[in-house]
């Protein structure tokens, strides 16, 4: 078992929780460096659902200074990875 | 034995269509228990059974539309052995005329029609009443005899399945529905079949569903329904524009302490605990509602009738594009995380498809928040026969002049459209002034927080 969690894992759990939130969404249609919300068309209820996802996923507790880091599908990834080695140490 | 209805899911509710059965002959159903999912013209719904039992048989098959009061499935008493009954038994339910609607002779001569129910199921199953032999008293013709007479729409025998768009269509362009092959989920007619079968119409481009495929069956009533639903939206829309003398106040308001309050408690809780400045919203206006009368309550009838309790639509945008606008009942008794709770479970379900029946009775006024896709103000179109909505723009920094400084402070704009016919500008503004004011004093629209 790794100590860190991949750039393909990490984007394998974003892209599971987004599936359920934007299900119609091809996500490799989008621009990963831009605005999550206005691309999938999703509101902050479904931004929180997304948030709650990560949570879910990785333990990670996502406080909301942390938002804007996780607002885009690259930011999203880079943080779940990021942040895989001291969520399981 | 008892029989399960499609019930009425709203004032102006003629017809539903089964989407989906969440029971089966054999099972027992309890009282309160969901039992089908119902699409209307506004919204998939729950549907739930009314008396315990066990079901017999399921008459309306998934897919099917029926009006309002046709028997959907049976129910024998709890303990009862469950036998499928034999088809004749189907066919012709032998059914008692309502005492509270008696038949009405008429005095042409014509068959007399025991309740408008029937003339709608007839209309419904595309029966022409004046060849419907009755068999009620005098002989007025009921429902088992539009249902027998319709091919038996228990029996499953062939009949005429049509989206109600197409069957619009169908009258527009002269074309007898009967004529038309359809191509739709189990030969439903659809549109496109309609325009093909006409020769006024040109081809449609609408590609055909290859029957064969249930993905496309589910694409094309999937489609059906948003559309069915936006043709809805638009009619309701239509007619509040018209019957209803709309006008509009806004206010600019400083959401700095809001802001500040939420963020703070929001800090140490995990994301399924935080609450979005939306439901703080929902709690402002519903205090105020509750709080200035004349603006929670319902147009009818020539005049305005208040209601107790906020039931506190809520506009919910659909994926497909369509619109609906379920409600929180009894929004009044919800503390701030009990709001949150429930405007996350009515969004969920609305796109979910699977509003409870609760949630699609009719609110007493209804907030829209188009925030999040950047407009900073909603100048609301009121749901009849509500008499006010309430708009809610983004909340965006703004430069904000405090005790003769300038400042940058979030700042939200909210509107109210409301009925004049039911209240005026000076109960507006106090409206207006009161949900600002809460939103000023968020601990004590939080009871729990509140020392």
């Amino acid at each position: 078992m790794t100590a860190t969690m991949s750039d393909t894992e990490a984007r394998a759990i974003v892209a599971g929780i987004l599936a359920d939130i934007a299900p119609e969404v091809d996500l490799d249609e989008i621009d990963p460096a831009g605005e999550l919300q206005p691309q999938l068309d999703i509101d902050s209820l479904d931004f929180l659902r997304f948030v709650e996802g990560i949570t879910k996923h990785t333990g990670l507790p996502v406080p909301e200074e942390d938002y804007r880091r996780v607002a885009s599908l690259d930011g999203a990834v880079a943080y779940v990875s990021g942040h895989s080695v001291s969520a399981r140490s | 034995m008892a029989e399960f209805r499609m019930p009425s899911l709203g004032a102006d509710m003629t017809s539903g269509t089964v989407v989906e059965w969440l029971v089966k002959p054999g099972d027992e159903v309890r009282r309160g228990q969901i039992v089908a999912v119902v699409d209307t013209d506004k919204a998939a719904i729950e549907v739930e059974a009314y008396e315990e039992g066990v079901v017999t048989d399921l008459v309306v098959p998934v897919g099917a539309t029926v009006a309002v009061g046709a028997v959907l499935a049976r129910l024998a008493p709890l303990g009862a052995e469950v036998m499928a009954p034999p088809a004749a038994e189907l066919a012709l339910p032998a059914e008692p005329a309502p005492p509270a609607e008696p038949a009405l002779a008429h005095s042409d001569g014509a068959p007399a029609v025991s309740s408008p129910l029937v003339r709608r199921l007839a209309h419904q199953l595309h029966v022409d009443l004046d060849t419907v032999p009755g068999t009620g008293p005098d002989g007025a013709i009921q429902r088992a005899d539009v249902t027998a007479a319709s091919g038996g729409l228990a029996l499953g025998r062939p009949r005429v399945r049509s989206s109600p768009l197409a069957r619009r269509r169908a009258r527009e362009l002269g074309v007898l529905l009967d004529s038309v092959t359809g191509t739709g989920p189990r030969g439903a007619v659809r549109v496109a079949d309609v325009e093909r079968a006409s020769p006024r119409a040109p081809q449609a481009p609408t590609p055909i569903a290859d029957p064969a495929k249930p993905q496309q069956h589910a694409a094309t009533a999937r489609a059906e329904a948003t559309a069915r639903r936006q043709a809805a939206v638009g009619e309701l829309m239509a007619r509040s524009k018209r019957d209803i003398p709309h006008f509009y106040l806004g206010a600019d308001v400083d959401l700095a302490v809001a802001s500040a309050w939420l963020h703070s408690r929001n800090r140490d809780r995990p994301p399924a605990q935080r609450v979005l400045p939306a439901a703080l919203f929902l709690r402002a206006v519903t205090v105020a509602a509750a709080e200035v009368g004349h603006l929670n309550g319902h147009w009818v009838e020539g005049r305005f009738q208040p209601i107790d309790g906020v039931h506190l639509g809520v506009a919910v945008s659909l994926r497909d594009g369509s619109l609906v606008a379920p409600g929180i009942r009894d929004a009044q008794r919800l503390d701030l995380d009990e709001m949150m709770e429930a405007l996350r479970d009515l969004v969920v379900r609305a796109r979910s498809g699977r509003l409870t029946r609760e949630q699609m009775s009719d609110p007493s006024i209804t907030v829209t928040n188009l925030g999040d896709l950047g407009v900073d103000t909603v100048l609301p179109v009121i749901y009849p026969p509500q008499v006010a909505m309430v708009g809610f723009g983004r909340v965006a920094d703004r430069p904000w002049a405090v005790d003769g400084m300038l400042a940058v402070r979030p700042v939200v704009s909210i509107s109210l459209a409301a009925d004049h016919r039911a209240s005026d500008g000076h109960r507006a503004a106090r409206f207006l002034q009161a949900v600002a004011r809460r939103l000023q004093c968020p601990a004590e629209l939080d009871p729990r927080s509140a020392p």
